[in-house]
């Protein structure tokens, strides 16, 4: 089976505090960017496909040069091909722009099965649904099992309470894959060493047919500003000594009954 | 303002409490507008739910069709593009399901589409302002949404206050006619239920929950003697899961369990919305993160600023020791008793327990 797989490069929240600056951005001088964690679970689960009904596995992400070594992570994890599809007319471009650009490639290939990561950074958990409607396929969302059958696939989605709601879906299609359904591979140096020197092929707006319906011009939703959240009720927070926090902690809880 | 509609989420006959949210949601947009409530299904049930609908709006738009008793998203995508006009802004939570349907509908409707919506403004007639969250909840941000064409938005689940709205008595009006035969590529089989575990977390007054800050899973047996001092029992978020250093049924969130515990400790947990949607029943949260900024301080009554592998031995130890003491008091208190009557058997009995 062929199959694409949509991966983004973000800040990775894990190794930074996502700090504002006087203008309404982020500070994103000190950040250190990974690819985003849920699309992990989607390289290895397309690679374990792969690995047992054959095919190949290509990566692919919107973007700029900075962005190519995220391509590279997942060609290191075992994806063959890598694709950057960056264009400085797709600058500006909202959920459908980039779903715009990404349906622009896919009808360049023959790709039987389409994955994205559940959501990335911005929370948002758009981009693959809207891909499927765009290119006419049918999609799932926070799939947490795949099993291939002829012509289809069993699939499980993550529900509400933990429950698991099982589905046959048509190939081709579109699923977003929930972190949890597998445990990705680690990449180490050397394996990234191995893929450094492979063609990383560029894609253009002329190139994928996309011109004018990605970028700024049509995008309808735009963000203005970050924001520091409203604190809420907001913690009381303890401080001082470990000796004193931990002294004052105890006696809340056993005010609240949880130390008898 | 173009019309709004709320699509209407049910379950064995009975109307999602997000209608009151979305409701307030609408006001937001239009507050001269009663939105009318559109909903999906098949059979009995659905019936009971447009009919108990009317009580809280003007107008009930109900598509049924057979195929509809599931709610499958690649059903009643097509459904609703062939029933909602042109322009319309729909609302609705944004869920498991909301997620599987919206973003293609936007796509179908030729709609903006803003997901996780947290607020509402209006800049002008086809512009709105929204606030959502980036970054798991670490900052807000304010998005520029051109409804010119109409949109689609979720709602965060609990972001509005829900309205209750006055008795409407409003009108079903059957839309089913317009939707003719729905056929889909991706087909409903079943639901299986959530394993039950070997810890039901539900129980426990008093959880110790565990997230990313763990770090690793031989550091789980920290929770674990804390949990023993207090009582109570390890839970943990989504990530300590999906790195399977705990079963899914210790999972607390909104694809995990739910729980009303008397007091619930975050550790190392920064507190995603979805997490926080399984905390119910107001405990007294208490929140240990190295991350200051962490969206969990938001929301814990108390709040530590530490490594919880550094924090949480030195706090299990002095409860182990602050125990001690109390034991050995009850001890002498159960003695002298116990020598003047029978009155101290129970405290001897505790303490036998312990």
């Amino acid at each position: 089976m062929e199959i694409l797989v949509c991966v983004r490069r973000v800040p990775d929240t894990s190794e930074n505090e996502i700090e504002l600056n006087g203008s309404g951005d982020i500070e994103r001088d000190d950040l250190v960017y990974s690819v985003n964690e849920p699309d992990n679970y989607a390289v290895e689960e397309a690679l374990r496909i792969v690995e047992k009904s054959g095919g190949t596995v290509t990566v692919v992400t919107v973007g700029g040069d900075d962005d190519e070594e995220v391509l590279r992570r997942e060609m290191a994890m075992g994806a063959k091909n890598g694709a950057l599809l960056s264009d400085d007319a797709f600058n500006g471009s909202d959920g459908r722009g980039i779903a715009e650009i990404l349906a622009g490639f896919v009808k360049k290939g023959h790709y039987e099965l389409i994955l994205t990561g559940v959501q990335a950074d911005d929370g948002a958990a758009q981009v693959g649904g809207m891909l499927a409607a765009l290119l006419d396929y049918p999609f799932a969302s926070l799939v947490n099992s795949i099993e291939v059958e002829h012509g289809k696939l069993k699939i499980g989605r993550e529900i509400e309470g933990g429950n698991k709601e099982m589905n046959e879906i048509d190939l081709p299609c579109v699923l977003s894959i929930q972190t949890g359904i597998n445990e990705p591979r680690y990449v180490g140096m050397r394996g990234i060493r191995q893929v450094a020197s492979l063609p990383v092929p560029t894609f253009g707006a002329p190139d994928l047919g996309v011109d004018g319906r990605a970028g700024s011009a049509g995008a309808k939703v735009r963000r203005m500003d970050y924001f520091t959240p409203p604190e809420g009720k907001g913690a009381e927070m303890l401080e001082g000594s470990t000796d004193d926090i931990v002294g004052r902690l105890i006696e809340l809880l056993r005010a609240k009954g949880g130390v008898n | 303002m173009p019309r709004i509609f709320v699509y209407i989420v049910h379950k064995a006959g009975v109307a999602d409490d997000s209608a009151a949210e979305m409701i307030a949601a609408a006001r937001k947009i239009d507050v001269g507008q009663a939105p009318v409530a559109v909903a999906a299904g098949w059979g009995a049930d659905f019936d009971a739910v447009c009919e108990s609908l009317r009580g809280s709006f003007a107008e009930v738009w109900k598509i049924g069709n057979e195929a509809l008793g599931y709610p499958n998203a690649e059903l009643v995508r097509p459904a609703l593009v062939k029933v909602l006009p042109a322009g319309s802004i729909l609302l609705m939570p944004h869920s498991h399901f909301g997620t599987d349907l919206a973003p293609g509908l936007s796509i179908k409707m030729n709609a903006a589409y803003a997901p996780d919506v947290m607020d509402i403004e209006v800049l002008d007639k086809t512009t709105l302002k929204l606030v959502r969250q980036e970054f798991g909840g670490q900052v807000s941000a304010h998005v520029r949404c051109d409804i010119s064409t109409g949109a689609v938005l979720t709602i965060r689940p609990g972001a509005f206050k829900p309205v209750e709205s006055a008795p409407a008595n409003g009108t079903v009006i059957d839309q089913s006619a317009q939707v003719g035969v729905l056929t889909a590529r991706r087909r409903y089989i079943e639901t299986i239920a959530a394993e039950t575990g070997d810890v039901d977390i539900t129980k426990f007054p008093v959880l110790v929950s565990i997230g990313r800050g763990i770090e690793e899973q031989d550091n789980v047996s920290i929770a674990e003697d804390l949990a023993d001092a207090l009582g109570g029992a390890v839970s943990c978020s989504r990530p300590v899961v999906d790195a399977h250093w705990m079963e899914k049924s210790r999972q607390v969130g909104s694809s995990g369990k739910t729980v009303k515990p008397k007091v619930y400790m975050a550790c190392g947990i920064s507190g995603s919305f979805q997490h926080l949607a399984g905390i119910k029943g107001s405990p007294f949260i208490v929140a240990i993160n190295k991350n200051p900024k962490a969206p969990i301080f938001r929301v814990a009554d108390v709040g530590i600023t530490a490594d919880i592998l550094e924090f949480l031995p030195e706090l299990t130890a002095k409860i182990r020791e602050s125990a001690k003491g109390r034991v050995s008091r009850a001890a002498i208190q159960a003695r002298t008793s116990a020598d003047e009557s029978d009155a101290g058997r129970p405290v001897l009995r505790e303490l036998v327990k312990r």
